[in-house]
């Protein structure tokens, strides 16, 4: 089909068809080439204040100059190194995971989960080994939106994944532990969360103990999205036929077995959709511990644009934001559909 | 002959409603019985009952001189020994013939994962599907689905076979192929309980016809004398059914 026959189909079949596309145009008119002026051709791009820009359209200086604190937040300069050098690592091995066989597959895999968290929070800590320690107070910007989400998201999914199979479990104690554990934590907002693990949380320690802000932060977020999870992972476990159950029974299989090898794997993959749906929802969410005083990237522009020599530029900082975040959750929900046609396997 | 399956004065509810009346059956070693009846009959729980896929509450089932009760250990130890085969198939969907035949063997009987291959090559022979191991369950069709099933289950290498009415959800045109591997199985000396329709399966290779009609055994005879004289009202009416 020709672009002439097409566009007849599609635009102009009939008379509201053709008003409603000459309505479309008009407003694309109207809005895109006086955003185009603003993001690149009016835009000043490159300087070193605020004074550099045209002041017609946006002024980027104030993201380049400020891209450093947005990326790390206060984290000292001579030691930005050591996020480079563990942000690499990561996505070399998320990278290499696409290229290699199944057995180097597994040893990648088990590095990602076990050994690099380790190792991660090492990098970023330091105090051991002649590296410098930087406390958790100065982390901050895109680097902690992913250390916050990454760590969430590691260890919400195996506890959600128990919560699921103990809402299911045939004894009780394990039943009502589970529903109440989840009944509760969807029950309250997420901010409200964050407020009772900075505020509260310490109270009901021993004095004389103090745990992080972040393990506290890191700790409320996951139990609360664990409880969200273990719903979505519910719904797949309810969606396997009782004849699986029978035959891995019958098989010889007990509870553990037959859930491992026969009823999770088939579960999980049902629920690949929800359970990025979640991911990509908490990872939205972190900016909410702006509220216990913590700033990741939105917290680091909310800073930036309150500084007196770069008043007036809230626009560029939420533009910026905006498309980052869009960059990451859209990589997810590519991601997680790639995830999805790979295991497919039955018609 | 000792026998290997006993079950005595069994009785079974779901609820309020009784579906196994102090059920009396015994089955020696390398013997093949056939059940037969009206559906709603219990003869699918009766089976199910054998490996603990249902609890009975009152009576006992012996099965190869262990008595099944709560003990998780017994339950386990009977289940790898009794083989099952499913109406629906059941196979593991998200794992290749091979996969599912190879998956009890190895995480089960602790076998390695060669000798597991080895003993699901010999029995995906056996039923002649070997060129279809590398394939999904989806990709096959139902009588090659229920055959890739009984393999599954002989890969435990079981004393026993359970067959829970194993064609009865397939196209007239696949039955034929799954009774052969069946009686060629039965032909090896494998103890069997076939709960099915398919008299003429029952008549080559039963050595007794079992008759449950409301939870109870009406009739239970040597399969000459269960089609040549029948005693019961029921038995008889049910046999002028499906025989014609």
């Amino acid at each position: 089909m020709n672009l002439v026959n097409w566009t007849r189909k599609n635009l102009f079949s009939n008379w509201h068809d053709t008003l409603l596309t000459f309505i479309i145009l008009f407003l694309f008119y109207i809005s895109i080439p006086p955003l185009l002026s603003w993001m690149f051709f009016d835009a000043t791009f490159f300087g070193t204040s605020k004074k550099d820009c045209s002041g017609t359209g946006a002024c980027w200086v104030f993201i380049q100059v400020w891209l450093k604190r947005f990326t790390y937040g206060m984290y000292p300069n001579d030691q930005i190194w050591r996020i480079d050098l563990a942000f690499i690592i990561f996505f070399f091995v998320i990278g290499a995971y696409f290229f290699v066989n199944t057995k180097i597959k597994k040893i990648l895999f088990i590095f990602l989960t076990i050994i690099f968290p380790f190792l991660a929070i090492f990098l970023f800590h330091g105090g051991l080994f002649g590296l410098e320690e930087v406390e958790t107070r100065v982390w901050g910007g895109l680097f902690l939106t992913l250390f916050i989400s990454v760590f969430s998201i590691i260890f919400c999914f195996p506890i959600g994944v128990l919560l699921a199979m103990g809402r299911r479990s045939k004894l009780p104690v394990i039943r009502y532990f589970s529903i109440g554990f989840i009944e509760l934590w969807r029950g309250v907002p997420l901010i409200t969360v964050l407020f009772m693990a900075a505020v509260m949380f310490p109270v009901f320690l021993p004095s004389g103990t103090n745990l992080d802000k972040l393990v506290r932060v890191i700790i409320a977020i996951t139990l609360f999205e664990s409880a969200y999870i273990a719903e979505v992972i519910r719904g797949g476990l309810q969606a396997i036929p009782k004849g699986q159950y029978d035959a891995a029974n019958s098989l010889g299989m007990g509870y553990w077995k037959s859930h491992i090898l026969i009823i999770l794997p088939q579960a999980l993959k049902i629920v690949i959709p929800g359970v990025a749906n979640t991911f990509i929802a908490l990872f939205k969410d972190t900016p909410l511990i702006l509220v216990v005083g913590l700033m990741e990237l939105l917290g680091m522009v909310n800073m930036a644009k309150t500084n007196p020599a770069w008043l007036g530029l809230a626009t560029e900082g939420y533009v910026f934001a905006a498309i980052v975040y869009f960059i990451f959750c859209f990589a997810m929900s590519r991601y997680s559909l790639r995830l999805e046609k790979q295991l497919k396997t039955s018609n | 002959m000792q026998s290997i399956i006993e079950l005595k004065n069994v009785n079974k509810w779901f609820g309020e409603f009784q579906v196994l009346k102090d059920i009396n059956l015994q089955v020696s070693q390398k013997e093949k019985i056939v059940i037969c009846g009206p559906s709603g009959s219990g003869k699918s729980t009766l089976i199910r009952c054998i490996n603990r896929l249902e609890e009975h509450q009152k009576g006992d089932i012996i099965v190869d001189g262990i008595t099944l009760d709560a003990n998780t250990k017994n339950i386990e130890k009977i289940r790898s020994e009794v083989g099952m085969v499913f109406q629906q198939f059941n196979l593991f969907p998200h794992l290749t013939i091979l996969d599912n035949c190879t998956l009890a063997p190895i995480w089960v009987k602790k076998k390695t994962k060669k000798e597991a291959e080895e003993i699901a090559t010999k029995y995906l022979e056996k039923v002649q599907i070997i060129d279809q191991a590398k394939k999904f369950p989806g990709q096959l069709s139902g009588g090659q689905q229920q055959r890739a099933a009984i393999a599954r289950a002989l890969c435990m290498e079981p004393n026993i076979m359970l067959f829970d009415e194993p064609t009865s959800a397939l196209d007239p045109e696949m039955i034929k192929e799954v009774l052969d591997v069946m009686v060629d199985l039965a032909n090896g000396g494998m103890t069997m309980c076939v709960v099915t329709h398919e008299m003429g399966f029952a008549k080559e290779v039963a050595d007794r016809v079992i008759f449950m009609d409301e939870g109870k055994i009406v009739e239970e005879k040597p399969t000459q004398q269960f089609f040549n004289n029948p005693e019961n009202e029921r038995t008889k009416l049910f046999l002028s059914q499906i025989l014609n």
